[in-house]
């Protein structure tokens, strides 16, 4: 059997075992809650367009705004209609608006003649969307890899702490497992990550009026090629981790390395989304490049060639970790008596043919 | 299968783990069709010889041999290995790491399935086959151990310690399922603490001590060389008169019994005479050495 056979079916176990993990199909609902929610909710709570009553007279030129029109015999009924919370406003003679207790905003301006305005950045980001849209790619790429990448070495430890690694290393190489596992672990948390964008365009899609969506396309489409490099990046280094211990109780001990490599470039993204000087930087940066890089693209600051060399940096880099990850593995996969060092398991690889 | 060729070799084997010599020079030959027990103390280096074997370890000199091969990782696809420390998946089903490992040993899907519902139900296990591992018996995880072992219908089988941790019955039954292989002509290299349990199975003995090979031969070529002439004898009165008997090296005297080895060379009848002589012998015969004193013999 080749390698490449034996990573297969190492890689179709650790999907199957997955996919009937009834906390990794929770989480992965609950994504796509947050993701459908997220998108469709807050168009609904808006209440769609105001409701106006008025008489036949001046009903067109609200209709032709948009409004949802209550035509009304007169002006006393119009008035009546909005005491009683039929309509949110009522236009009478005059004419004059009414509404309880806030002005009716899109009525009073399908009333009025609005001078003429010429936007000088006209592609700048609502600031509500341009906070919430770096956090969602940050917040996804952080605890996906987080949760993945410990699930990886969860996995790797598993193997050495029950020993059925003695019988698959007799069985199979050692690069094959490690593949095996790479390659699921990736599989399954892209296959989340495209769930939940897939969620986010569909219900986008469906109530979006602003053109969100155009804007967004390009961020979600880049976002997907620095989310698998990133993720391998990040899942190398918790299979190193997780070959170094031998039991799951001691897992503590070497994965904070790990988790604050993840972490503190999602903080800096966060906390630096708006400055200049910083995001440019954390772009190429291998461990924040997969978010802050997306980000730079929906902002519109990125040029078109920067992604290209960010997501080759990150390649490279993710390729280095890979090959240093595979070589602790393979040096400490075999050492199932407590806690390997890291030197020793870089020295630690059997010299087999 | 042809026994001349279907050969396991370990050649001028060395291993260190940094500045202690686990094996030195350890050398022997597990033979197609037979069982070959692999008997040694503690830390003796029978797991690392089969870590060895098996390709966990590499040598740091010396080789091994399959079919006068340098083994490769293609051939020990076709081993079949029982760790000594066991486990396999908890949260898997018996059937289907059965399933899972036999693939891995280069089966397709039905073929896999098909010999471990064989192996399951010859062992017992086809009833709780498809339960989660965790919640078997430890007797029931030991013989899902073996049939993940056998699955792939192993060319060489190579177990460390198979029978710790079974029950009586399943011994028998793992028994009867490794003569089996072994007359289908599968070199079978067994290691065990239970030196009755290797007596009754082994047909080559291979004793090892710190490291190093005291002994490997077949049972009776081991017998003949371990065995000095040793008699007992059992008479009516006191048998204290041996003492005097300078061919006589008294090994236990209790009463009317003794057990005694005679210098080599030296006729044990006019003994008997001697004997018969003072009154009459209850028993007169030969000690053959069991496993227990060949293996202290060997390792002194």
């Amino acid at each position: 059997m080749s390698t490449t056979q034996a990573t297969a079916l190492v890689a179709a176990r650790e999907i199957r075992v997955k996919l009937r993990d009834r906390t990794f199909l929770i989480s992965t609902l609950f994504f796509l809650l947050i993701a459908a929610a997220a998108t469709v909710l807050p168009p609904l709570l808006d209440g769609g367009p105001a409701s106006v009553a008025a008489t036949e007279a001046s009903a067109g030129k609200l209709r032709a705004a948009g409004l949802d029109v209550r035509v009304v015999p007169d002006d006393r009924a119009a008035e009546q209609a909005v005491r009683d919370g039929d309509v949110d406003a009522a236009v009478v003679a005059g004419p004059v608006v009414l509404a309880m207790d806030e002005a009716p905003d899109d009525v009073v301006s399908a009333l009025s003649t609005a001078p003429p305005v010429r936007l000088l950045d006209p592609d700048a980001v609502d600031p509500v969307v341009a906070f919430l849209v770096p956090f969602a790619f940050a917040f996804l790429f952080f605890v996906t890899s987080q949760t993945f990448g410990m699930q990886i070495a969860q996995s790797v430890i598993e193997e050495k702490q029950t020993r059925v690694v003695e019988i698959l290393v007799a069985a199979v190489p050692v690069r094959a497992l490690l593949a095996g596992k790479l390659i699921a672990g990736t599989l399954l948390a892209l296959g989340q990550i495209i769930l939940v964008a897939l969620a986010a365009v569909v219900g986008m899609r469906f109530t979006d009026t602003g053109g969100l969506l155009d804007l967004l396309a390009p961020a979600i489409g880049w976002f997907l090629p620095f989310f698998l490099f990133g993720f391998v990046l990040v899942a190398a280094m918790w299979v190193a981790a997780g070959a170094l211990v031998a039991r799951l109780e001691d897992i503590g001990g070497v994965s904070m390395p790990v988790q604050l490599a993840v972490m503190l470039p999602f903080f800096a993204v966060i906390f630096l989304n708006d400055n200049p000087a910083a995001m440019p930087a954390l772009s190429y940066l291998p461990f924040s490049a997969p978010t802050a890089m997306p980000l730079r693209l929906f902002t519109g600051d990125a040029a078109g060639w920067e992604p290209l060399v960010s997501l080759a940096v990150l390649l490279v880099t993710a390729g280095l970790v890979l090959a240093a990850g595979a070589r602790v593995y393979e040096g400490s996969l075999l050492r199932t008596n407590g806690r390997t060092s890291l030197r020793t398991a870089w020295r630690g690889r059997e010299p087999l043919g | 299968m042809n026994a001349v060729t279907n050969v396991l070799r370990l050649d001028g084997v060395d291993r260190s783990f940094g500045d202690r010599r686990v094996l030195r020079n350890v050398s022997f030959d597990v033979t197609a069709g037979r069982m070959t027990g692999f008997v040694g103390g503690n830390g003796a280096g029978k797991t690392t010889s089969m870590r060895i074997i098996l390709g966990l370890l590499a040598p740091d000199a010396g080789q091994v041999s399959w079919r006068n091969a340098p083994l490769t990782r293609q051939a020990r696809q076709r081993f079949g290995y029982l760790p000594e420390e066991r486990g396999l998946y908890p949260k898997m089903s018996a059937r289907e790491q059965v399933i899972y490992l036999g693939r891995l040993h280069g089966m397709d899907a039905p073929a896999a399935r098909r010999a471990t519902d064989a192996l399951l139900d010859r062992l017992g296990l086809a009833e709780r086959g498809d339960d989660l591992l965790e919640t078997l018996s430890l007797g029931n995880q030991q013989r899902a151990q073996v049939a993940a072992a056998l699955v792939h219908d192993p060319e060489v089988l190579i177990l460390d310690e198979p029978f710790s941790g079974l029950d009586p019955l399943a011994v028998e039954t793992v028994v009867a399922v490794l003569r089996e292989r072994a007359a289908a002509g599968v070199p079978v290299l067994f290691s065990s603490h239970q030196l009755d349990v290797v007596e009754r199975l082994c047909d080559d003995l291979v004793i090892i001590a710190d490291g190093t090979i005291r002994a490997a031969g077949s049972r009776e070529q081991l017998r003949a060389t371990y065995t000095v002439p040793r008699y007992e004898l059992v008479v009516a009165t006191d048998a204290g008169w041996l003492r005097d008997q300078p061919e006589v090296t008294l090994v236990d005297l209790d009463g009317v019994r003794a057990v005694f080895d005679l210098a080599p060379g030296v006729d044990e009848q006019p003994l008997l005479h001697a004997a018969l002589a003072r009154g009459p012998v209850r028993a007169f015969r030969p000690v053959t050495p069991s496993l227990t004193e060949i293996f202290r013999e060997a390792t002194q």
